[in-house]
């Protein structure tokens, strides 16, 4: 018994890297939105960098902690406090028995992560800790955290590890958290940004659409719109038109297609999108860039910046890299600090 | 994107391009056939049994198989272009998949009470086509039908092969929730719902069969390819079907 949700918050869900392996029996993927924020939040505490976190929107969860914990908070900026004094962002934290971690007005982004030092106590289902609302599976009894529910965490060597090297605090300090006093480059992680434009390449289907489109797609400011969700975000702006087939023939999707549905306004598919889907896919968002669309609300205007396969490849690439040194450098801290 | 041509042995015999920067798509035709369907099905089931390292799924849909990488892995930590990298390890694949034999094809009987609270637009179906209840049932569970692929929902298959005598048009307002196991049509296309779902689709009967059971080990009852009957049951029989199923899981 270690971690109480005194209140859930509007979607406060268990997710990790994903369920693979089973999309081809129709079963989706789901995972976190923000897939580096998950990682990052997991390497800060010692957790392999794919282990289950908590997700959550605003208005966030209230968290009562009833054992010394490690955590890290990342992704949307929704306010933190524990013990109600505000806590830094991006780093690992002690949170001393007792206290109360709590959200409040957003700052920036939609989806934040807490990951918790030995990530928590929960059976995998397909290989996933995934929260998968839609077929119940995963996470918590396979639905949102919920009043009452308690997540025990695990038994991480490295996260203990952790608490005893990078916290330093005079015996006195009785408060309810001590962060530590590093924070990863912020080089090494996405930026979250106001009006993000998202780099993409054409989807196979980009030579449907007409020649006007194509340039509206490339130019034009789009909104989402609040039909967003962990499924996907409906964009509002410039139509797009298309010089369809005959037959539409269904195929697979996934995270970050644009497809262009009958009335013409794009959606983006996201972590919970369908397998597969019958509309043209007409450009996909580079995974570099899902962080940041992962982190725009609805409202947000954004517009596309068309980019060849070998640059998306560098970018991701050059992400992973990042990470890598990231990773180094937790370890060093590990390891001498 | 630029697409790739076959070999020049093969021509058109497949295409290659890319899904986003994560993601190849194996294209074998243009159209839904049963030709295509064999060489999606055979393309899978080699790539399944010579998996390299950075793969990360597949997912066969009518005419396509796209083939899911992580790109740090199978560029060897960025040292190598990812795309061409999976390329070069698809290609020898392709040139077997040519020369591969039929693979061997699953008959999955499905059990189905027809109409009453089960099958409440039966009537309509058949009024719809000038046909009795009776002559929609037994047109219906006479056909063969092939599980082309599953997408959707888990386990939810795309038939091939009804019989156009029974197609109808969807609802014109979707229902809130079609329970798990129902039998419909929409269109030239009948199917099965694994999950409770909204649809449009005119619902004809119900399986007491679980189409999606996520704690087993094979969580789905379909995959593609399979061949599939649907077998008149009475109520009766539904509800002793549903009450092992139970016991089953239990």
């Amino acid at each position: 018994m270690s971690l109480l949700i005194e209140k859930p918050g509007l979607l406060t869900t268990i997710q990790d890297g994903g369920r693979f392996g089973h999309q081809k029996e129709g079963i989706i993927v789901s995972g976190a939105m923000d897939r580096m924020a998950m990682r990052i939040a997991n390497l800060l505490v010692g957790n392999h960098e794919q282990a289950a976190v908590i997700e959550a929107v605003a208005p966030g969860p209230t968290v009562r902690f009833r054992k010394d914990a490690v955590i890290a908070i990342t992704g949307a900026d929704l306010s933190p406090t524990i013990a109600g004094e505000s806590v830094l962002m991006g780093r690992p934290v002690l949170v001393r028995q007792g206290s109360l971690l709590e959200f409040g007005a957003p700052r920036s982004g939609c989806y934040t992560y807490v990951a918790v030092a030995g990530s928590f106590e929960l059976p995998q289902v397909l290989g996933s800790h995934s929260t998968y609302l839609k077929a119940g599976i995963g996470g918590l009894h396979g639905r949102a955290l919920q009043a009452g529910d308690i997540l025990t965490p695990g038994k991480a060597a490295a996260g203990n590890g952790f608490r005893d090297k990078m916290f330093r605090s005079p015996a006195s300090d009785t408060s309810g958290c001590v962060p530590a006093r590093w924070t990863p480059d912020p080089r090494l992680c996405p930026v979250y940004q106001e009006q993000p434009t998202l780099r993409a390449v054409r989807g196979p289907e980009y030579d449907l659409l007409s020649e006007n489109s194509k340039q509206y797609l490339w130019t034009e400011k789009y909104q989402i719109t609040r039909q967003a969700d962990r499924m996907g975000l409906q964009l509002q702006g410039a139509p797009l038109a298309m010089v369809l087939p005959e037959e539409l023939i269904s195929c697979a999707v996934t995270f970050g297609t644009i497809q262009v549905p009958h009335q013409g306004s794009p959606i983006v598919l996201m972590a919970d999108h369908q397998t597969t889907g019958g509309y043209p896919r007409i450009a996909q968002v580079i995974t570099a860039d899902l962080p940041i669309l992962a982190q725009a609300g609805p409202g947000t205007i954004l517009r596309f910046a068309e980019v060849t396969l070998p640059e998306a490849q560098q970018h991701y690439l050059q992400q992973e890299q990042n990470l890598e040194i990231l990773k180094r450098g937790i370890e060093l801290k590990r390891l001498f600090s | 994107m630029k697409k790739i041509k076959a070999a020049h042995a093969f021509p058109s015999a497949y295409q290659l391009f890319p899904l986003g920067d994560a993601a190849i798509v194996v294209q074998f035709g243009d159209k839904i056939s049963l030709e295509v369907h064999k060489k999606v099905r055979a393309f899978a089931a080699l790539l399944d049994e010579n998996t390299f390292e950075g793969f990360v799924e597949l997912v066969p849909a009518f005419r396509t198989v796209t083939v899911y990488y992580n790109p740090w892995q199978v560029s060897q930590r960025g040292q190598h272009d990812p795309y061409q990298a999976v390329i070069d390890l698809l290609l020898p694949l392709l040139t077997k998949t040519h020369h591969q034999e039929e693979q061997p094809s699953r008959l999955v009987e499905i059990p189905v009470c027809y109409g009453g609270e089960f099958g409440p637009d039966l009537e309509f179906v058949a009024t719809h086509n000038h046909l009795s209840p009776e002559m929609v049932i037994s047109l219906h569970a006479a056909t063969e039908y092939l599980v082309y692929m599953i997408g959707f929902a888990p386990g939810f298959p795309y038939l091939g092969g009804m019989n156009r005598l029974i197609a109808a048009p969807r609802h014109g307002t979707p229902r809130a929730a079609i329970p798990p196991g129902s039998v419909g049509i929409a269109g030239n296309q009948t199917g099965v719902y694994p999950l409770e779902t909204p649809g449009g689709w005119q619902l004809i009967g119900r399986t007491p069969l679980p189409l999606f059971q996520p704690h087993h080990p094979s969580p789905c009852l379909l995959k593609a390819g399979d061949r599939l009957r649907f077998v008149p049951i009475t109520q009766k029989e539904f509800l002793q079907r549903k009450e092992q199923v139970h016991e089953s899981v239990d």
